[in-house]
């Protein structure tokens, strides 16, 4: 039999195994999630979930599929946080620093208090892409921001009332659009498309019979 | 430091001392015939006796998995239920039904078309398997590249069984899709010139997947959302479309919808009803474990079917050859093909390659599983067996740094338990990972058999065959959730609804009685239940 720990969930105390996630863990108590849960990997921000361990003071965040339970650990889930989230037009906006002043001014009020950073769940360091932000640069902004899976648990430690999560959302479009090199090949190509210069390539290839269409498949040419 | 067994430790070493040599001897490809019988004889998909006929509907006498087969032929939800179809709560142009890439692209067109749209989903809006997508998306856009590759590639990879005309709209659409998400402002990985960097992916004649590192979905997802939230199209969250409403002409009308977590259910008229629901993983298929989302339950298949739509090689499922097989908290999550595409290969206990790194998914699925049951190659694990994915490769081939700038979530995936897949390699096993088949449509994205019906993205079937190549799911979900999305809204002025009605669930219930199938299962399934299990 495995190692059996305690956990509290929402205060409540259940036994479970050591190996697994909190949010299997959950669910062998016996929840069956509705909030709370997405991808399962890491990938969505569906499972914010804070926890502090019995007896210390420090409060962590975490996503819940993908820490592992610990004994006396007290858990609350974080299942929906309310992100302030601007609307924009995309393609009127441009990647000024006024931009960022008329949608998402609170972020000059940051104090510097670092509590996003150190509560991010992917380890990012959250404080120094808003910095990025309030200057304009909207480039390492969105790099530094790049793995952001948007679960607003920085927002939830924040004093200044700053969504972090949104602000590099609209810093990411901002650079993807406007400030990334154009990509010519690209613009080329979907031109030749429109004017049709494939179609009879293609409506050849898919006339042939199979037989031959799995001799040209076979002993087809493949790129180094 | 992960606490690997002995056994693997052991294992490990051998794998390391054989690294040198491999990297210079490329393991080389199987043969058409070759393929064939390692398909034919370790493939999921060709073990009869987890399949099942179908007793009733539109795809009556032919073959589907009992899993799938039990929610398809299963009890409806609103048979015992007291609905008044005359006060719809929603009155719509277009009723998407499903949050992720492929729903949220047509919602967008939809729109652009000027049409009233509203999205529901049963979870939130980007809670997707979209959003897991790691390795990329396909697009012939380079000067050595053409559509016509990537058809044959895709026709070739899929065994030759796409449907024509959906695998057409595939290529040739592809760089469009590729430039439209650019423009809404998508990071593709570029070079410092705008030239895309582009790699190779399974069955690829040329390199042509395109990527954001190896978060490619999840970036893509992010923006789309964030342009549905943009433009104000509605978005009605933790709520399920629990049956398809016609209209007394037999058109799509509609959906009865139910709130998730009050139940109250709710009636939405619509002109035009989009199923973009996404797979099937999470009813693990032959007790697989699955890469899949929270929510992929095939749905939209039951409500399609029940409505009448035809399946299409809904018996064939992908299993992704590299599912994590260690560390057992993430048993079954997905690791990348794009792991595959920077060099990292994969070898048995005995430090050996055994197979081509880049063949197909299925072939590369069945390779690994005739090493592990039938050669007895693999590494025992916590919940079963696997073999080596050599990770350290990729840094010798590409460069130090490859690894971190590249599948920056891989090292973070694994980091999070102590292993640093930079150093070490990982235990892989196949995983469930996508549903091939699905509904049958045309060109247009609308069903075969039921008008203004519509479906897009991986509820599909018949894009890609019987088989799928990597980075031809993101780009299916973007060009046929476009697709979809553009031709409501060609549509959505001309349609007058006449008197909505669910008489096709009664007959459904019906046929099934007749066929002496008393059906208690609910379907659709809408969340898998976990509840009180440890070992998924």
């Amino acid at each position: 039999m495995e190692n059996l720990v305690n956990v509290y969930f929402f205060g409540k105390k259940y036994q479970v195994p050591e190996s697994l996630t909190i949010m299997k863990a959950m669910e062998y108590a016996g929840y069956q999630l509705v909030r709370g849960c997405g991808c399962r990997n890491g990938f969505c921000g569906a499972c914010s979930t804070i926890y502090r361990i019995k007896g210390q003071t420090e409060l962590h965040a975490c996503l819940a599929c993908q820490q592992k339970v610990e004994n006396d650990m007290y858990v609350a889930t974080l299942p929906f946080f309310p992100l302030v989230k601007q609307v924009y037009d995309i393609e009127k906006i441009k990647p000024t620093e006024q931009i960022m002043m008329q949608l998402y001014p609170e972020i000059y009020a940051c104090i510097g208090c670092n509590a996003c950073t150190k509560s991010c769940t992917q380890g990012l360091n959250v404080m120094q892409y808003i910095a990025y932000a309030q200057r304009g640069e909207y480039e390492k902004c969105a790099e530094e921001s790049f793995d952001c899976v948007m679960c607003g648990v920085c927002s939830s430690r924040c004093p200044a009332g700053i969504s972090h999560p949104q602000v590099a959302e609209l810093s990411r479009r901002l650079y993807g659009k406007y400030i990334a090199p154009e990509t010519q090949h690209l613009i080329d190509r979907v031109k030749e498309i429109e004017d049709g210069k494939y179609v009879e390539l293609i409506e050849t290839l898919m006339n042939k019979p199979i037989e031959e269409l799995k001799e040209l498949y076979n002993n087809r040419e493949i790129e180094k | 430091m992960y606490k690997y067994t002995q056994e693997q430790l052991d294992s490990m070493k051998k794998v390391e001392a054989t690294r040198q040599e491999r990297l210079n001897n490329l393991f080389a490809r199987m043969s058409a015939d070759e393929k064939q019988t390692v398909l034919k004889e370790n493939h999921p998909d060709y073990i009869e006796t987890a399949y099942e006929e179908l007793k009733v509907g539109p795809n009556k006498g032919g073959k589907v998995l009992h899993e799938l087969a039990d929610l398809l032929q299963g009890k409806s939800r609103v048979l015992d239920m007291d609905i008044d179809l005359s006060k719809p709560d929603y009155d719509v142009d277009v009723l998407v039904i499903g949050g992720g890439g492929a729903g949220s692209s047509a919602a967008i067109e939809a729109d652009n078309a000027g049409a009233k749209v509203m999205m529901v989903t049963k979870l939130r809006i980007g809670d997707a398997n979209t959003m897991m997508a790691e390795g990329g998306i396909q697009a012939a856009d380079k000067p050595n590249d053409s559509p016509a590759i990537h058809y044959l590639d895709a026709f070739g990879g899929g065994h030759f069984a796409a449907k024509h005309e959906l695998l057409y709209k595939l290529v040739n659409d592809a760089p469009d899709a590729i430039k439209w998400l650019n423009e809404l402002g998508v990071m593709f990985d570029k070079e410092a010139d705008g030239t895309m960097i582009t790699t190779h992916g399974g069955g690829t004649s040329r390199k042509r997947m395109h990527a954001c590192k190896d978060y490619s979905g999840a970036e893509i997802m992010r923006t789309l959302r964030d342009e549905v939230l943009n433009r104000g199209i509605p978005v009605v969250d933790f709520t399920a479309a629990i049956e398809i409403i016609k209209d007394v002409e037999g058109k799509a009308a509609g959906a009865v919808l139910m709130n998730m977590e009050t139940k109250d259910i709710y009636v939405a008229k619509a002109k035009t009803v989009i199923i973009a629901t996404g797979g099937a993983g999470r009813l693990h298929y032959q007790g697989f474990p699955t890469s899949n989302h929270y929510g992929a339950t095939a749905d939209g298949l039951v409500l399609g079917y029940r409505a009448g739509a035809k399946l299409l090689y809904a018996d064939t499922l992908q299993y992704h050859p590299t599912g994590v097989a260690e560390p057992t908290q993430i048993f079954g999550a997905l690791v990348t093909e794009k792991v595959r595409s920077l060099g990292a290969q994969l070898v048995n206990k005995d430090g050996q390659a055994f197979v081509y790194s880049l063949e197909t998914r299925d072939v590369t699925a069945s390779s690994i599983i005739r090493e592990c049951k039938k050669r007895d190659n693999g590494i025992k694990t916590t919940d079963g067996e696997g073999v080596w994915l050599d990770t350290p490769m990729i840094d010798m081939i590409g460069g130090e740094g490859t690894i971190e700038k590249r599948i920056p979530a891989m090292l973070r995936m694994f980091g999070k338990y102590g292993i640093d897949i930079r150093k070490d390699p990982i235990l892989v096993y196949p995983t469930l990972h996508y549903q091939n088949g699905g509904l049958d449509i045309s060109a247009d994205g609308m069903t075969t058999t039921v008008p203004n019906l519509f479906v897009a993205g991986e509820a599909v079937g018949g894009i890609h065959g019987r088989n799928r190549l990597m980075g031809n799911s993101l780009l299916d979900i973007i060009v046929f959730g476009r697709n979809a999305g553009k031709s409501v809204g060609k549509i959505y002025k001309d349609i007058e609804v006449k008197e909505l009605t669910l008489d096709h669930v009664k007959a459904f219930d019906k046929e099934l009685k007749d066929a002496g199938i008393n059906a208690t299962k609910l379907s659709p399934q809408l969340l898998p239940n976990y509840t009180k299990q440890k070992d998924i």
